[in-house]
């Protein structure tokens, strides 16, 4: 296969976006996800692991938001590496403050 | 004997030129990498805007819990009354997306009608935020009041204006398809406002969760 037919091929499955029933089928997802996640905040039972049960939740969704409705799964891996080295950044800053604050606390406040 | 010119006007039934506007730009020039340059532009913009808002959400994480004085966000959240604007946020995402699958299929009617349902969803979801700080004005929680209300204030009024601007932006998008300037050839443009749209969604599911719904 010649160079150009790749980009070609590279080019069309580029292009290639899922339909509007996958569309509608992520949204109800999304939806359900959104109200499990109320319903476990308001759940005495979990709220050993609440926070952990949300974060993996939250990241479901932020996933199929990004891989289905922003075309990520679908599009060119080059879109893929420069958002992920942005998030990754976004990530590591959130991670970086908090372990820094949280081995040099702030005083908490009286009472 | 001298003659006279007399321009003549001759009626052929055919409508006078309408004028023409300027055309909006369609391919794109070759590229290294064969794919679009505004695209991967955005693809940029959003990965920068990813570390604009993770430092936002990190100060508020970084400085929760420590405000001397109240409110305190415990005792002024409505999480049934936010969950309802993330909802309406998803929706909005996934009008915006029917939006694009419509336009790739020369459906330009139905991509007016769901590229404006999106920009509706999107003033109710800033509607819904005027109002919850107006009542959190009202209990006293003010951009200077404590830690709390900077940090909040500061973190949801950038997502908020994110939002306003996407508003703007897919409002031109229908006023350009009114016009006739916006075909199945310029699918790209929505798909560009579309990422941006979809960005500041995802970003909402982060706030909703990590500042409204995780536990003090």
């Amino acid at each position: 296969m010649t160079t150009l037919e790749h980009a070609h091929e590279e080019h069309a499955a580029e292009h290639a976006h899922p339909g509007a029933r996958t569309y509608v089928l992520v949204g109800v997802i999304l939806a359900i996800i959104t109200v499990a996640e109320v319903f476990f905040y308001t759940q005495e039972a979990v709220r050993a692991f609440l926070v952990p049960l949300l974060l993996a939740l939250s990241a479901t969704k932020f996933v199929l938001v990004v891989g289905f409705y922003m075309h990520l799964k679908f599009d060119h891996r080059l879109f893929t590496g420069v958002f992920g080295f942005g998030l990754l950044v976004a990530a590591s800053i959130i991670t970086a403050l908090l372990f820094l604050f949280g081995q040099y606390p702030l005083p908490h406040p009286a009472g | 004997m001298a003659h006279t010119a007399v321009p003549v006007i001759i009626d052929t039934g055919a409508a006078p030129p309408a004028a023409v506007e300027a055309p909006l730009v369609l391919e794109h020039p070759h590229t290294s990498t064969g794919l679009d340059s505004r695209k991967l532009l955005m693809w940029a913009f959003l990965a920068s805007d990813c570390m604009f808002f993770g430092t936002l959400i990190a100060t508020y994480m970084v400085y929760k819990n420590r405000s001397l004085t109240p409110p305190l966000p415990r005792e002024t959240f409505d999480v049934p009354y936010t969950s309802v604007s993330a909802f309406v946020l998803l929706l909005s995402s996934l009008t915006m997306v029917l939006a694009l699958a419509a336009i790739q299929r020369g459906e330009e009617r139905r991509m007016r009608v769901w590229l404006s349902a999106t920009a509706l969803l999107g003033c109710v979801f800033l509607g819904g935020q005027f109002y919850e700080f107006s009542s959190f004005y009202r209990e006293g929680l003010t951009l200077s009041s404590n830690l709390f209300g900077s940090t909040f204030f500061t973190l949801t009024g950038f997502h908020g204006t994110h939002v306003f601007i996407g508003v703007f932006w897919l409002a031109s998008l229908v006023t350009h398809s009114f016009r006739g300037r916006l075909h199945q050839e310029h699918s790209l443009l929505v798909e560009i406002a579309g990422l941006y749209w979809h960005f500041v969604d995802i970003v909402w599911i982060l706030i909703f969760t990590l500042v409204y719904l995780i536990p003090d």
